[in-house]
């Protein structure tokens, strides 16, 4: 696929010799930092183009990449994955999401399982999708499972808001969108954090602008660097980690300006704002997350599936032997689970990281790190 | 799932745009980026352009990468 740029772009910025060029800027980077040196590529986009570009083998040896929790479908918690499965085994009712959804196992099985014993759920490429399903079929319940961040948020509200002005009333969402300047305090909170920088994901960063991580980069003496998902800008991205490493310099660069404004987007900013506020979190592998999740405001609560069905859950336990927390939370690799490649693989898997195409199991699998 | 795809703005009708993603034409909604215009390049994920991007931008980021590493 040719992400983010125009056409022609991506040839240009993965030209051998320009990536080569970078990976000799970034070892003598490196060199002059002197030391080992941890950065977390946050964003699950990033880790699939980092895997699949054979990334870690430029990289000089005292740099140690580690993938991070921006896998919105990985750190979805097994207990919401269960709140989506008794969606869709409400009578009159349909479960609709994006495809990485479908085969996340909870706690009750999978929305793929539900389905085999009679449950609804439906995969669409927008939100926009499954209002037109509502519309077309007024006698169902749709319900949209809200998953990702802050660059799918604004799809949803303004969907929501399409909803109201439109008087569909047989839409709904289950709102498990989260944040991910609040998930890296988190991260950087935990005194064993081994993380010297951070790689920062493009597409989030467009819609947020630049502000929100240099509040928190800033308290926790982090430099931080947005990138796109070309080998070039990847590569660039953690040359300017290194070098701020060396520098001692712990500012938030933007080097993804083609995409990403300083202010973001703020119009879809303050759509988000309209219709959701920020609430406590539950994160696979990071546990509870202050503010870090977003809830439907009052004036739009009845959208809200979980308010609307009363979807009440039991708490969950991860799979036996399944370290995907630890992964998740940059304190383990893949290929330290047991299950890895053996029990666990794309075609069987048994965590969220070997699910999503974006996880950071599935990468190592498909690809190798 | 944050994957973004950049497309031209081949028509718009109201908040609904057809995108053209190199010979592959889509419709998404333009409500995230108002000032859109046909001809721009946008951003687009899950259905909606997030951002407009601009051939000057993009010829920017060539030239960065050439001045910096001379490739």
């Amino acid at each position: 696929m040719a992400p983010e740029n125009l056409p022609g772009m991506e040839d240009s910025l993965n030209r051998h010799e320009l990536v080569h060029s970078i990976a000799v800027a970034l070892a003598e980077e490196a060199k002059r930092a002197g030391r080992s040196m941890c950065f977390m590529e946050v964003c699950g986009t990033h880790t699939v183009a980092i895997a699949r570009g054979g990334l870690c083998a430029m990289l000089p040896e005292s740099i140690k990449l580690i993938s991070g929790p921006g896998c919105p479908v990985c750190v979805t918690s097994a207990r919401d994955i269960d709140r989506a499965i008794a969606v869709a085994m409400i009578k009159g009712a349909v479960a609709v999401s994006f495809g990485d959804m479908l085969r996340v196992p909870g706690s009750l099985g999978s929305l793929e399982t539900a389905r085999e014993s009679g449950g609804e759920a439906a995969v669409v490429y927008s939100p926009l999708d499954a209002l037109a399903l509502a519309r077309e079929n007024p006698s169902k319940n749709v319900v949209f499972l809200g998953v990702g961040f802050e660059t799918t948020a604004p799809a949803i509200a303004a969907t929501v808001l399409e909803a109201q002005s439109s008087g569909v009333n047989n839409f709904f969402v289950l709102p498990m969108l989260k944040t991910v300047p609040p998930a890296l305090a988190a991260l950087l909170s935990d005194p064993q954090c081994a993380v010297d920088g951070f790689l920062l994901p493009g597409h989030v960063s467009a819609i947020i602008g630049l502000e929100p991580y240099r509040t928190v980069l800033g308290r926790h003496k982090r430099p931080g660097v947005i990138a796109g998902f070309e080998a070039a800008d990847i590569l660039h991205g953690l040359r300017l980690l290194a070098r701020a490493c060396a520098d001692g310099c712990y500012d938030v660069e933007n080097a993804y300006p083609r995409a990403v404004r300083p202010e973001g987007n703020p119009v879809a900013a303050d759509m988000v704002v309209k219709v959701f506020e920020p609430c406590d979190a539950q994160w696979r592998g990071l546990g509870m997350i202050p503010a870090s999740g977003l809830r439907f405001r009052k004036e739009f609560e009845r959208f809200d599936a979980g308010t609307v069905f009363g979807l009440d859950v039991p708490e969950t336990e991860e799979p036996a032997g399944c370290i995907c927390g630890r992964v998740l939370a940059g304190k383990a690799s893949p290929e330290d689970c047991a299950l890895f490649g053996g029990a666990c693989t794309p075609s069987t898997p048994v965590g969220p990281c070997m699910v999503s195409s974006e996880g950071s199991c599935a990468a190592s699998y498909n690809y190798g790190k | 799932m944050c994957l973004a795809i950049p497309g031209r703005i081949t028509f718009i009708d109201g908040n609904t745009a057809q995108v053209d993603f190199g010979g592959a034409v889509r419709a998404a909604s333009v409500a995230l980026v108002p000032k859109a215009v046909v001809g721009d390049y946008v951003l687009v994920h899950a259905g909606f352009a997030m951002q407009i991007m601009t051939e000057k931008d993009a010829l920017e980021t060539i030239n960065a990468f050439r001045d910096v590493y001379g490739a």
